[in-house]
């Protein structure tokens, strides 16, 4: 096992959805992305932006791109138009979550 | 029809505000058939109604115009065709605009096409009168509590009214309110002969606007592994061959710098994506746990497998309304204390505004210190107290004069309060308005869109 970033081991990108946003993440091989299913759910990731979204987390599974689909509503305090946050759109929403420490079998790593 | 042709689609403009060099590139850096160019957004259509009651001749893209002026005579030697959704709430008067381009450039024998029928905001209450509710999508409110305040109503509209443009011989094709998708579907379907019942063919198009619509996001802009991605100053923006049997090919112009490869192309399939099984669209129902993608040579990415089903009976309308202003200013405060006293200097700032004699409600004040990580709340911690912070104040209030007051009380915080702040270059804060967005559904039944092309 090695603590790593997700960033050694996704690609992430986000955007608006309403007062909410959608962060996509592609696993860097088949391998990881059965990892990621098992262990990247959404109370994972609910915990990891606690601060950030407010409402709840969804997922949607594309084994074919290696992609979990995640969407946090209520993370924009108030949506694209109205929000005056400086991440208005969560843009960045996808960095952020690849923020995010996990433990990843060594194997995977290779 | 031969299963060898190959039609050339690119995307030009990701969005209102885009590069201009996407389009003078595309068109001039190799080989096209269509340049598409995606102009609106959900504020947009309540920006141009506002301009169009300035002004009648105007409430469109006026900037898609002016790039027409530089790119069509190239268009017409190499046969480009040009497909917007730059008509905004006033197609018409776009499609004047263009006309006297035209005409000013001494070109002849141009058709131009538009597009209208999206734009429901007057007939609304003949359309609630015939039982269409337009319940908000997002949380199921009423239309009732926004109907006075109401600025746009427009349908996202599908590829037909396109194809029909296209049908009759159109060289430039201006939209309304059509979905993004859609100005990329419209010519497949002219191109191929595609049946509007042919759903995987559709889906498969509908995905290639997916990939094409936020312009460079697909050839390396806005990519994880940005290190990788040679001349960005030069990024090719995206150029789609598609064939008949509606598999494709993600490319860029030879030369021209970014990346094409499986990751920049998932990366924008990802964006703003939401039920992947379930990705309404006006012509079909697309399945993005269907696509397949394989690289296909350096800076090509192959797109197959798509499956798609019939379309659901209703259309999206995207619908927008006053809300009020909001208001944002900023100050930078620096160390030692640089929180501490940024927000000391909000705090008076708001106590300040109050003493005129209308203070600012608690739940209306916006303060967020940029240097906090704001972005990364509760994700990446802070070890050392930072030297610098930005100070972001600010409010929401129906009363645009309050939030005046904040804007002129801003500036003396750097004579009158806590040490340390500068950076007021930017200058005194503007109240903006709120554009409420209300996205809801209409019955396909309601809707008729008319096409009108004309030559010059």
């Amino acid at each position: 096992m090695a603590r790593v970033q997700l960033f050694d081991v996704a690609i992430a990108r986000s955007g608006d959805k309403g007062d909410g946003s959608n962060v996509g993440v592609k696993a860097r091989t088949p391998a990881l992305y059965e990892f990621l299913r098992e262990n990247l759910t959404t109370a994972v990731v609910k915990e990891h932006f606690k601060e950030i979204c407010f409402g709840d987390v969804k997922r949607y599974e594309l084994p074919n791109l290696q992609v979990l689909n995640f969407i946090l509503e209520d993370s924009l305090g108030g949506g694209g138009t109205e929000t005056l946050i400086m991440d208005a759109q969560g843009k960045v929403h996808s960095l952020a979550m690849l923020h995010m420490e996990m433990d990843i079998p060594d194997e995977l790593l290779a | 029809m031969s299963q060898d042709k190959t039609v050339l689609i690119a995307n030009g403009q990701g969005f209102w505000g885009d590069s201009l060099l996407g389009p003078l590139r595309l068109v001039e850096e190799g080989p096209l058939d269509y340049l598409t160019l995606d102009y609106l957004a959900e504020v947009t259509m309540s920006i141009m109604q506002k301009q169009k009651l300035r002004n009648p001749s105007a409430g469109y893209a006026t900037d898609f115009v002016e790039m027409l002026r530089q790119i069509l005579p190239t268009c017409q030697k190499k046969g480009i065709k040009v497909i917007a959704n730059a008509g905004g709430v006033n197609p018409k008067g776009c499609l004047e605009a263009i006309q006297a381009v035209v005409k000013e450039l001494g070109m002849t024998g141009i058709k131009i096409g538009i597009v209208e029928g999206d734009d429901i905001l007057d007939q609304l209450p003949e359309l609630m009168a015939s039982g269409e509710k337009f319940k908000n999508l997002d949380n199921g409110e009423a239309v009732d509590t926004i109907l006075d305040k109401m600025s746009s109503a427009n349908v996202y509209i599908g590829a037909k009214p396109i194809v029909d443009a296209l049908a009759q011989g159109a060289d430039i094709v201006v939209t309304g309110r059509s979905t993004d998708p859609s100005l990329v579907v419209a010519p497949l379907i002219y191109e191929f002969g595609w049946s509007m019942d042919d759903f995987d063919k559709l889906a498969a198009g509908t995905v290639m606007g997916h990939i094409l619509e936020c312009g460079a996001q697909c050839t390396g802009g806005n990519y994880n592994d940005w290190r990788n991605v040679p001349n960005f100053a030069r990024i090719g923006y995206p150029v789609v061959e598609a064939k008949a049997d509606g598999t494709f090919v993600v490319t860029k112009h030879e030369g021209t710098g970014g990346l094409v490869n499986i990751d920049t192309v998932t990366s924008q399939l990802m964006y703003e994506l939401g039920d992947p099984v379930n990705y309404l669209g006006p012509d079909c129902t697309s399945d993005f746990t269907t696509i397949k993608l394989e690289q296909d040579g350096e800076n090509r990415v192959r797109v197959s497998g798509v499956k798609g089903s019939a379309p659901t009976p209703t259309y999206k309308v995207s619908m927008s309304y006053e809300d009020g202003y909001k208001i944002v200013g900023q100050l930078t405060y620096t160390g030692p204390d640089a929180i501490e006293k940024a927000n000391l200097g909000a705090e008076i700032l708001f106590e300040r505004v109050g003493m005129y004699g209308k203070p600012i409600p608690e739940e209306d004040r916006f303060i967020e210190l940029f240097g906090t990580n704001v972005c990364y709340k509760g994700i990446v911690k802070q070890d050392q107290p930072p030297s610098e912070v930005m100070l972001r104040v600010g409010a929401k209030s129906h009363d645009k004069n309050l939030l005046n007051i904040l804007a002129r009380e801003l500036a003396p915080l750097i004579t009158s309060g806590p040490v340390g702040v500068t950076g007021f270059a930017a200058g005194r804060p503007r109240p903006t308005e709120i554009v409420g967005y209300w996205p809801a559904l209409i019955d396909k039944t309601k809707v008729s869109t008319r096409v009108l092309v004309e030559e010059v």
